[in-house]
């Protein structure tokens, strides 16, 4: 897009995700890979610690659920496949080397189908591996203002995956459709809970900026340090438009290098130059024998791949008959998209169903910080309250009143209008209070009768106070008109 | 055994660590359980532990000062199962720091010293194992063999010593050289109970993921199965210059005895084999530099206690805490991964390997076990090799090439020249330790009487 905007110069941009696994146990050794609420350093033993002596041994079920996303992601999976030694010194890397995959990745050269702007774009997957996560380092600084560092090792050696694109986005917007519908996908494999801020879904993007007119060179910036799919888009916005005035102003391309997205400033900072880059040093992890990916084996695993989010978004569009931006909003919190299955199933109106859920389910769970599954409304009970109004037994209004007092208060719907009323119906009753309205507002029905239509609102709005809102909205307007005559 | 410990180690120096109330303790619940009949082989059985083998709550040293405190959680593998067996250990012993040498001079702490002659080294870099084995200050030992020091040492101290196919042994506690190839293998005064020790630690281990699958086959029982008839390849290029005088004359005798039990002595070549000692010092300094690295003075063992946060805590406790030849190793291993060096170094020293395999390979198509000297001289003196390496890293010459195949080998003594023991080495093909012993066994049986011609210094 900005790239159109600027007309001179082309945007590449790769992303690499990590992704934790949502395994029962730790990548190599037996420890709980559920250790998010454990206190620091009690989910360790001596091979996630890095002790002396210590071997791993391969969590299969890890190497399943990369498969399956390899495969969800369109991708060859080889019939051989090793980990290696990534060898850095970092304190936070207990062995000072990371147990990972370099040139035998267990997929490769897959794709991801996205739409931006309504334009298909197939994206490229270059490759996806596992390897080990780090543990956390905590910085701080004591009262005496000396700067100190903690070490939680619970994550150490949590199963990590790691996607790699293709050098294939054009635009923020491109990279940040790419995330949302890997971060889809993983969710709905079940294999990662993908959650950005919690970092189980981690990204760093490579981004480059190019004159139209000139070659795509080798360099490029990576940026990292963002944790929303917010500030992804603000730091590739940014970044492109930093890499522009590098050139602009003379000096491109720009400087190959590592920036940290700061997400007050709106700005990315320099961390760390070419000369400064890392050597690796892989070699094959001789404590893991290389792997053999039977056959038979890979397609056991495809056997279990459940309904993608894409082919589920093309349904829930052509056959349920729902808005494409609501299917979007549903597919997109996989919560919402089960409150919505389970309500729409016993509800013959699904659109109606799903507006409800994007607008008044979404407002109330956002104001209460909840996620559907804490709603306290049930999809049960959301159906009860539309079939409440279906009856006509209270008014579109009522009812959205109603859903309000029930997702504060936890009661049903039922119980909330046996206790305030039903709407009144009543052709009798709605006039005695229209002619009270008119009785008492001799200002309004002056205005009204001057050629002020809109004076007739003002007497529709004291009719409703009358009645506590009960008054079928329709039967009070058509008695003021004829009142009024 | 810790009377004789007490009143000899102070000259032997064979411990680092002793265990005598771990001992006693295991002594008493061997006692009750010699009560049955169905007691296993080594029950009551005192025996050492390389130092490089995890033990719980006892320390593990690693023959290191970075180490100097370490006390580990956990048990090797084989040390639970010892310990399943009965067996009562004395202690911990002493070694080359990391397995890093042929001598036992780069120990962290002190050297140990050979028990034929204190003024010469006991070999490494298991060589406070094979020391205290032949010592009698255990009935035998554990040792770790990543280029020969299990069956080096063995034969510098006259005792038997046998490496294990790669994978046989778990490797679960042992601290790791070179992990594509460290093995743990016995020390033991004679054939048969290296076949006893064998039993007891063989095996696949969950726990370690390049342990075999294969069944164990019974060692003890195949020791007596008849070896009339092995074809046993002898290689020229073992027997070229460099093999000491009086060390080719005991071995070429150790031959002709093979003939007399039956065995068919066939020539043989393993043209790969003058590689073998630069793709060993590629391959294990590499995978050595990352075992190495987690010692960072952060975590556990030795740090630095004036260090100024925590990059210099890390470079100063490693600056510290490792000996020469270690950093010499982690700086050869770090330097052939490198970028720009990988492929000239790493890679093809991988290549080699593959083709040291394959002469081996070749070999075993013709015959059924592989025989040369153990180590190319007897004993040397403490001192004369520690200020050269390459002189020291030609002490392991007939021993490497076996590790980078994968091959089992085993050390028997065969006799003494200048007083000092030789060893005879006996390779097989990958799991044949049953040849091996059958082999070494028949070999003992006649050589019996030369073994008593030279005296112990203790």
């Amino acid at each position: 897009m900005a790239a159109r905007a600027n007309g001179g110069y082309r945007v590449v941009i790769g992303l690499e995700v990590h992704a934790q696994l949502l395994t029962e146990s730790k990548m190599f050794c037996a420890c709980s890979a559920k250790y998010a609420d454990a206190p620091p350093n009690t989910v360790v033993c001596p091979i996630c610690l890095g002790m002396p002596g210590v071997l791993p041994v391969i969590n299969e079920q890890a190497v399943e659920m990369t498969i399956l996303t390899g495969l969800a992601l369109n991708c060859r999976i080889p019939a051989h496949a090793k980990f290696d030694r990534k060898n850095y010194a970092y304190p936070d890397l207990m062995k000072w080397y990371q147990i990972s995959q370099y040139d035998l990745p267990f997929c490769v050269g897959g794709h991801l189908d996205v739409t931006v702007d309504g334009i298909d774009r197939r994206l490229g997957i270059t490759r996806v591996h596992l390897e080990e996560d780090t543990a956390r380092m905590i910085h701080g600084r004591d009262e005496a203002g000396e700067d100190y560092s903690l070490l939680d090792v619970n994550r150490s050696g949590a199963p990590l995956m790691e996607i790699v694109s293709e050098p294939d986005m054009k635009t923020a917007a491109e990279a940040r459709e790419y995330l949302m519908s890997l971060r889809n996908i993983l969710v709905y494999l079940d294999v990662s809970t993908a959650n950005m801020q919690e970092g189980a879904f981690r990204c760093d993007a490579n981004i480059s900026v190019w004159p139209r007119d000139g070659e795509i060179g080798n360099s490029k910036v990576e940026v990292k340090n963002m944790n929303s799919f917010r500030s992804v888009y603000r730091a590739l916005e940014f970044e492109e438009k930093r890499q522009i005035a590098v050139w602009e102003s003379g000096n491109g391309p720009p400087e190959q290098e590592t920036r940290g997205w700061h997400e007050a400033s709106g700005t990315t900072v320099s961390q760390r130059t070419k000369e400064y880059a890392h050597d690796y040093r892989y070699f094959a992890e001789p404590d893991l024998p290389p792997l053999v990916l039977d056959e038979a084996w890979v397609g056991e695993i495809a056997a279990r791949m459940p309904e993608l989010p894409s082919a589920l978004e093309h349904r829930l569009i052509e056959q349920v008959g729902i808005r494409p931006d609501d299917a979007r909003q549903l597919i997109n919190n996989r919560e919402l998209l089960r409150y919505f299955e389970e309500a729409a199933a016993s509800y013959g109106d699904p659109q109606r169903v799903a507006n409800w859920i994007t607008r008044d389910l979404v407002k109330a769970l956002g104001d209460a910080g909840a996620s559907p599954s804490e709603s306290p409304v049930g999809p049960g009970d959301l159906i009860e309250l539309l079939k409440l109004e279906d009856s006509n037994r209270v008014s579109g209004k009522m009812a959205r009143d109603i859903f309000r007092t029930m997702f504060e208060t936890g009661r049903s719907a039922a119980e909330i209008v046996a206790q305030q009323g039903e709407q009144i119906t009543d052709q009798d009753e709605i006039r005695q209070a229209v002619v009270k309205a008119i009785q008492e507002n001799p200002k309004a029905v002056a205005d009204f009768q001057a050629g002020k239509k809109q004076a007739a609102g003002f007497l529709v709005g004291r009719v409703m106070r009358a009645t506590r809102g009960r008054a079928n909205p329709a039967r009070v307007n058509e008695l003021i008109a004829a009142e009024l005559g | 055994m810790l009377d004789r410990i007490h009143s000899i180690d102070a000259r032997v120096r064979a411990y680092i660590t002793l265990t005598p109330d771990l001992a006693m303790r295991q002594a008493a619940e061997a006692d009750e359980r010699l009560r049955h009949p169905d007691a296993p082989r080594l029950c009551g059985v005192p025996l050492a532990l390389k130092d490089v083998l995890s033990t719980r709550n006892v320390k593990t040293t690693c023959g290191s000062k970075i180490l100097g405190n370490f006390v580990p959680p956990f048990d090797a593998t084989v040390v639970s199962m010892l310990r399943d067996a009965g067996a009562v250990t004395v202690g911990k012993t002493n070694m080359d720091e990391f397995a890093m040498g042929s001598s036992t001079e780069n120990s962290g702490f002190f050297p140990t010293f050979n028990p034929w002659d204190l003024d010469r080294v006991p070999g490494g870099s298991s060589g406070g194992s094979a020391a205290a084995v032949a010592a009698d200050e255990c009935i035998a030992a554990l040792g770790s063999d990543t280029g020969g020091s299990v069956r080096q040492p063995a034969a510098l101290c006259g005792v038997v010593g046998m490496r294990p196919t790669y994978g046989r042994v778990s490797r679960y506690g042992l601290v790791a050289f070179a992990s594509s190839l460290d093995q743990i293998g016995p020390i033991t005064k004679d054939v048969t109970d290296c076949a006893i020790l064998m039993q007891a630690i063989s095996g696949h281990d969950a726990l370690d993921s390049t342990s075999l699958q294969a069944d164990v086959p019974d060692y003890e029982s195949s020791l007596h199965a008849d070896v009339a008839g092995l074809k046993v390849g002898l290689p020229r290029e073992y027997m070229a210059a460099g093999v000491d005088e009086g060390v080719r004359g005991v071995v070429l005798k150790a031959i002709d005895r093979l003939t007399e039990a039956g065995m068919e002595i066939v020539d043989i070549s393993l043209p790969h084999t003058e590689y073998a000692l630069a793709t060993y010092y590629v391959i294990a300094p590499a995978e050595a530099s990352a075992n190495l690295a987690r010692y960072n003075g952060v975590k556990y063992g030795y740090f630095d206690p004036d260090s100024d946060g925590v990059e210099e805590l890390m470079m100063n406790s490693r600056g510290t805490g490792f000996g020469a030849e270690v950093k010499r190793r982690i700086m050869l291993g770090t330097f052939a991964l490198s970028s720009g060096y990988y492929d000239a170094y790493y890679l093809r020293a991988q290549k080699v390997r593959t083709l040291i395999k394959r002469d081996f390979d070749q070999a075993f198509e013709s015959v059924d076990l592989i025989v040369t000297p153990t180590s190319p001289t007897v004993a040397f003196p403490v001192g004369e090799k520690v200020d050269d390496p390459i002189s020291m890293y030609l002490s392991d010459v007939m021993t490497l090439p076996g590790p980078i195949a994968g091959i089992p080998g085993i050390s028997v003594p065969c006799g003494f020249s200048q007083g000092l023991p030789v060893g005879l080495q006996f390779m097989a093909p990958p799991l044949g330790e049953t040849v091996l012993l059958r082999a070494a066994h028949a070999y003992e049986q006649l050589a019996g009487v030369e073994s008593a011609t030279a005296r112990k210094a203790v």
